[in-house]
């Protein structure tokens, strides 16, 4: 899907930040942003399971790998917005924290939240990854062909 | 998805999903007995007890069928949010809701000879339930029982096809019976 | 023929107490925690998660922990937790292409684009023993460089560029799940990688060891051999749209197979597919020659008789915890079965004395 058309590419997006950061990141960031977020719960944070499936080959038809857990959790605010977590682990917070941060990305309060929670969020995530891919780097293998044998 | 068919869910999905398998359970085990069953509140036309029985035994792993009497947006949008579960023909169902005229009963799987389980379960909408009319006897049953069935000779046609065949749930607003294949009708 | 009996709680429950000051050992010695061994017994948690099914790293720790370091017992525990878990849904497929590579080599093609990266590998340890290690303290910190911003494309794709290797079919059907169904033979291929996916380490590695040499030989080379971490996404109906719900470290191996054709396939190069939880090369590797013994049939191969092309052999005897269940249950109390044993024998044995004391006589 295209992310320049995709009406959806930015919700996409913090779901997926909050899905996969550490939760305990997550509820220190929450917890400094002291805001008030009254809300009803329409579904308690739930622990489950989802089966991740692979590709034959990479390429072929879907097979099952074998699940992660996630827990999940929906909330409404008082206007009426709903908010939807899902992340990976079974931390119950982490849920529900999710879930209320989708709510008020879709408010007035977006921006504070964005500037509080998700860009520091992603700051520290694409900065885990970089230190690891900057460690793979370095092993990064130069060949020189010294003769050709059998086998 | 409107935000109201997201409420109306179990408010504590493990404690209230437990007393209703375990209420479901018995009906199923007990044959004719009515049980009264609470915690959901699920969008018209789906009754209080049907919805309970949707949250306690469906899944993304059950398919539904809808009868055109239930098929509606709001309903399916509630089971989708709540259960997971995908909706489905009447031959390919596990479980299937509606009322009786509006359930094609002929088109539900009743098992194979090496997995009779693989069977749907009818959930009957019903006006009215209570232990008269139709006698019920068989296994979970002492001597005899009643139940107003909306029919006779669908069930007796269904209990000849043991060990294949269908296990029904009547509800009627929050209240329900049960009439498993084993159940000999009239 | 079974009788009940009753009796011995006071020995189970001493015993299960016994078992669990054992477990924490001496306790002049500091208690492990669960983020430890997280953290320091990696590749045994991953190992668990594999073999349990289930990638949850804290909760594969918490099994080693409980279960002593025995990681078919650690497994046990988390396919029983495994199973209390209500499923939400099925993932999309993950797309290994997309995956962010500690590891990445190839056997058949030095010059892959994206380059060969070793990651934290054994490979090319000398396998001493350190002594270092013995003494607390260090941590040691690996070098850095600049990592490249291309991607690194999956190696068997260059490879194909005559289309000298075998395709594979594609299908948006949602595969059968061993977990709810049982297995019935003939198996798809997707129940199949689904039962080696989880399937003993060890079992695999054997079998896998035995078409190496020359049970099936189906002449293996790794075209490519990836380790890192992959976003999982999955379709939310409430949204409306597919939002990623994590991210898992899996290790990917695609064997390229010498093949000289068949009776239905032209020659060409055939492939084996290996794809496991966690950083589990050994088992993906085997996974993947296990995988191409067992596509005999589709290949119109012939059926040699080997050990690893026969799928009821190899599925039905690869799962750890089936195995481990059926097998140690021979240890508990079977006395009664015992007694009627030996009634039979009595029985027989005076049956053939009367005989001979007869014969005897005549």
């Amino acid at each position: 899907m295209n992310v320049m058309t995709d009406p959806n590419a930015a919700r996409k997006a913090w779901l997926g930040l909050l899905a996969k950061a550490p939760a305990r990141d997550l509820a220190q960031l929450w917890a400094a942003l002291d805001l008030k977020a009254p809300h009803q719960i329409l579904r308690a944070p739930e622990i489950g399971g989802v089966m991740v499936r692979g590709r034959a080959g990479a390429i072929g038809e879907a097979f099952n790998l074998g699940e992660i857990t996630v827990t999940r959790a929906s909330i409404k605010l008082e206007d009426g917005t709903v908010g939807h977590g899902y992340v990976q682990g079974r931390d119950k917070n982490h849920a529900l924290q999710a879930a209320l941060i989708d709510a008020l990305m879709q408010t007035d309060a977006a921006a504070r939240v964005r500037d509080g929670v998700l860009t520091p969020l992603q700051a520290t995530m694409t900065q885990k990854k970089s230190t690891r891919a900057a460690k793979a780097a370095a092993t990064k293998v130069d060949f020189f062909t010294m003769v050709r044998g059998e086998d | 998805m409107q935000a109201h068919v997201l409420e109306g869910g179990f408010d504590n999905h493990a404690v209230d999903s437990s007393h209703a398998f375990r209420a479901v359970m018995t009906a199923m085990a007990r044959p004719g007995q009515i049980a009264t069953l609470q915690g959901a509140l699920p969008p018209a036309p789906l009754s209080k007890a049907a919805g309970v029985v949707l949250l306690t035994l469906c899944d993304p792993e059950t398919p539904i069928y809808l009868a055109p009497s239930h098929d509606t947006q709001q309903l399916r949008d509630w089971i989708t949010f709540h259960t997971g579960a995908p909706f489905v023909t009447a031959e390919a169902a596990i479980f299937a809701v509606g009322t009786w005229q509006d359930l094609p009963v002929s088109a539900f799987a009743i098992g194979t000879a090496e997995y009779p389980d693989r069977s749907a379960t009818l959930i009957v909408e019903c006006e009215s339930l209570s232990n008269t009319g139709e006698v019920l006897r068989g296994p979970g049953i002492k001597d005899q029982t009643a139940l107003s069935l909306p029919k006779t000779d669908a069930f007796q046609t269904n209990a000849a096809l043991f060990p294949l065949g269908l296990d029904f749930i009547f509800t009627c607003g929050d209240r329900l019976a049960a009439l498993p294949r084993t159940t000999r009708v009239g | 023929m079974y009788v009940a009996v009753k009796g011995g709680e006071r020995a189970i429950d001493n015993a299960h107490a016994w078992l669990a000051e054992e477990r924490r050992g001496d306790t002049d010695v500091a208690e492990l925690s669960v983020a430890q061994i997280r953290e320091q017994m990696a590749l045994a948690v991953n190992r668990v998660m594999a073999e349990g099914s289930l990638y949850d790293p804290d909760l594969a720790a918490l099994a080693i922990k409980q279960s002593r370091g025995d990681l078919i017992e650690a497994i046990f525990l988390i396919r029983a937790y495994r199973t209390t878990l209500p499923r939400f849904g099925g993932s999309n497929p993950i797309e290994t292409e997309d995956m962010q590579c500690d590891r990445r080599v190839s056997a058949t093609f030095k010059d892959a684009p994206g380059g060969q990266v070793l990651g934290p590998t054994f490979d090319y340890t000398h396998r001493l023993l350190d002594f270092k290690l013995a003494a607390d303290g260090e941590a040691p910190q690996a070098p850095s460089a600049t990592a490249p911003t291309e991607p690194t494309p999956h190696i068997m794709s260059f490879l194909d560029r005559e289309n000298l290797i075998q395709t594979e079919k594609t299908s948006e059907t949602t595969p059968d799940d061993l977990t709810r169904k049982p297995l019935e033979l003939p198996a798809s291929r997707a129940l199949r990688l689904q039962s080696l996916a989880r399937a003993d380490e060890g079992f695999i590695l054997g079998m896998a060891y035995s078409t190496q040499r020359g049970y099936a030989r189906n002449h293996a080379f790794v075209a490519e051999l990836r380790i890192g971490a992959v976003a999982v996404e999955m379709d939310i109906p409430e949204l409306g749209f597919a939002i990623d719900i994590g991210e898992i470290t899996v290790t990917e191996c695609e064997t390229v197979n010498q093949f000289q054709g068949s009776k239905t396939e032209p020659p060409q190069f055939t492939r084996g597919y290996g794809l496991v939880f966690g950083m589990t090369e050994r088992k993906a590797i085997s996974m993947a020659l296990v995988d191409r013994a067992l596509r005999w049939k589709e290949l119109g191969e012939d059926n040699l008789g080997a050990p690893a092309q026969d799928e009821e052999f190899v599925l039905y005897h690869s799962d750890n915890i089936q195995a481990t269940g059926f097998l140690e249950h021979i240890k508990l109390p079977h006395y009664v079965d015992f007694q009627s044993e030996l009634e039979l024998i009595r029985k027989l044995r005076r049956e053939a004395q009367d005989a001979m004391s007869q014969e005897a006589a005549q």
